[in-house]
């Protein structure tokens, strides 16, 4: 299976309030809330490191959870951001500034 | 309870300011009849001083930015500030009149992804919308801004102050907004001048009219239900706050005044001379806002109003006591559900007490009587 890299998009507004992540997708203003696994892998997503790099590095090392478990968790979740547009998925890193799909 | 509504409340738990409203100029190119601002520079934060402020709002935990004025667009430095507070990742709205929005800069606000920009419209005639603005022309240009920002894709929501003098005409602006595309919001109030002079309260719009904007389903959906007498206050209510004035949320003027609302002129601190997390956590003036319940209300604790009215707490200070009634406010519970105010009840049996000192006729009961009025003292 390919290496996915996530990248967050610019077209979110967010902030981290008490251990939870708010983002707000400026194109279409879906709100979310990323619990503390999820803001981690968020927090992550640089474009550089692959989702399994991240996974395995920032969630199977700080919470309680299988790798097996905690890459389809983070598939999952990487790909609903990506469908509103606040999370970039590549199949190859990504530099910012070379973001798949910017603002527009 | 919505997702966003959950963050608020988290919010208030945590002591998070989640929003603040930054006004980055009082300048304008307009002159409104009812505008609460003066429009003079009596010293605008620099661009590197509002850049510092945005950064201690960002790590204060602030989410939701209004950027507003003033017209914004009279500061030259504006899109290098909407460009540095995205870089934060606030969720940007601005505020503007869109007389100088042209192509480029429909393009650069839909490019820095500005959630939302509010526009000023006050009717749909040019003749009734630029005599308020008494800016000859700005009903067109402002139209051609908002129709260059849709033509971008960016949210643009018209703002309809109603006053006396455009409140025939707000069907006109809800056509308007459908025609291009924008949503619409009416606001009927009309706030005392910043430096307490109250003589623009005479634009406010009509009683009769209020009662009919709140009774047009056009504008409040289910009008027996928007409409409807109020439910007995229960235990919540009245350990309940007014609003999120100074919980969840500040004002912050052009000269680094911050204030708990834009409507409640009560200076709390200066970011010229004190970090913004020391003024929000510290001030003794923000602190008495936050200390303030519904049960602590002169005259509004013991109103059958008391859980659904619109109360705002600045209009009330600006009265004269921000514990006290706003009394626009009342006006507005009483057109909405047709039951009076206790602020207004008591208003009523002030003036219809009889004279404190009355003088009767020796001559009473004898088959003719006098009552003569010697002194009437104020209630």
């Amino acid at each position: 299976m390919p290496e996915k890299y996530i990248m967050r998009s610019s077209a979110i507004a967010a902030r981290m309030m008490g251990n939870e992540m708010m983002i707000m997708s400026v194109k279409d203003s879906t709100f979310f809330t990323l619990d503390p696994v999820a803001t981690a892998i968020w927090q992550a997503a640089d474009g550089q490191a692959s989702l399994s790099e991240i996974v395995a590095r920032k969630i199977c090392t700080e919470f309680d959870v299988s790798l097996e478990t905690a890459i389809r968790d983070a598939e999952r979740f990487a790909d609903e951001l990506a469908a509103h547009g606040i999370l970039l998925i590549s199949d190859q890193p990504v530099r910012a500034g070379q973001a798949p799909q910017e603002i527009q | 309870m919505s997702l966003l509504a959950e963050m608020n409340q988290k919010a208030l738990k945590l002591g998070v300011p989640m929003s603040v409203h930054l006004d980055v100029t009082y300048r304008c190119n307009e002159r409104c009849v009812h505008c609460y601002l003066d429009h003079d520079d009596h010293g605008e934060m620099t661009t590197a001083e509002i850049k510092n402020v945005l950064t201690q709002l960002s790590e204060a935990g602030v989410f939701l930015l209004t950027i507003s004025g003033g017209e914004v667009f009279m500061r030259r430095d504006l899109f290098e500030i909407l460009e540095f507070a995205r870089g934060l990742l606030f969720n940007v709205k601005l505020k503007t009149n869109a007389v100088m929005i042209r192509e480029w800069e429909a393009k650069r606000i839909r490019e820095l992804g500005v959630e939302q920009v509010q526009i000023s419209v006050y009717s749909h005639r040019p003749e009734v919308h630029d005599a308020i603005t008494k800016l000859p022309g700005s009903l067109k240009r402002t139209i051609e801004g908002i129709r260059l920002l849709c033509s971008q894709g960016v949210k643009v929501a018209i703002a309809n102050v109603l006053m006396a003098g455009n409140s025939a005409d707000y069907a006109g602006v809800i056509a308007l907004a459908k025609e291009l595309g924008v949503t619409y919001s009416v606001d009927p109030t009309i706030t005392p001048k910043i430096d307490g002079d109250r003589s623009i309260l005479q634009l406010s719009v009509e009683e009769s009219m209020l009662s009919q904007v709140f009774h047009d389903p056009a504008l409040v959906g289910d009008v027996a239900r928007f409409c409807a007498p109020p439910p007995p206050p229960d235990d919540d209510v009245m350990e309940g706050y007014p609003c999120s004035a100074g919980h969840t949320s500040c004002y912050i003027s052009p000269y680094g005044e911050v204030f708990p609302c834009i409507a409640f002129p009560l200076p709390s601190g200066n970011l010229r001379r004190q970090r913004f997390m020391d003024v929000w956590r510290d001030s003794a003036e923000l602190k008495q806002v936050r200390s303030i319940r519904a049960k602590h209300l002169t005259t509004c604790s013991s109103c059958s109003h008391v859980g659904t009215c619109t109360r705002c707490p600045g209009l009330a200070y600006m009265e004269g006591s921000m514990l006290g009634p706003s009394s626009a406010d009342c006006q507005k519970s009483f057109q909405r559900t047709g039951i009076p105010s206790a602020n207004m009840l008591k208003k009523t049996r002030a003036s219809s007490a009889g004279p404190l000192i009355q003088i009767q006729s020796l001559a009473a009961g004898q088959g003719g009587s006098f009552t003569g009025e010697e002194t009437v003292l104020p209630a």
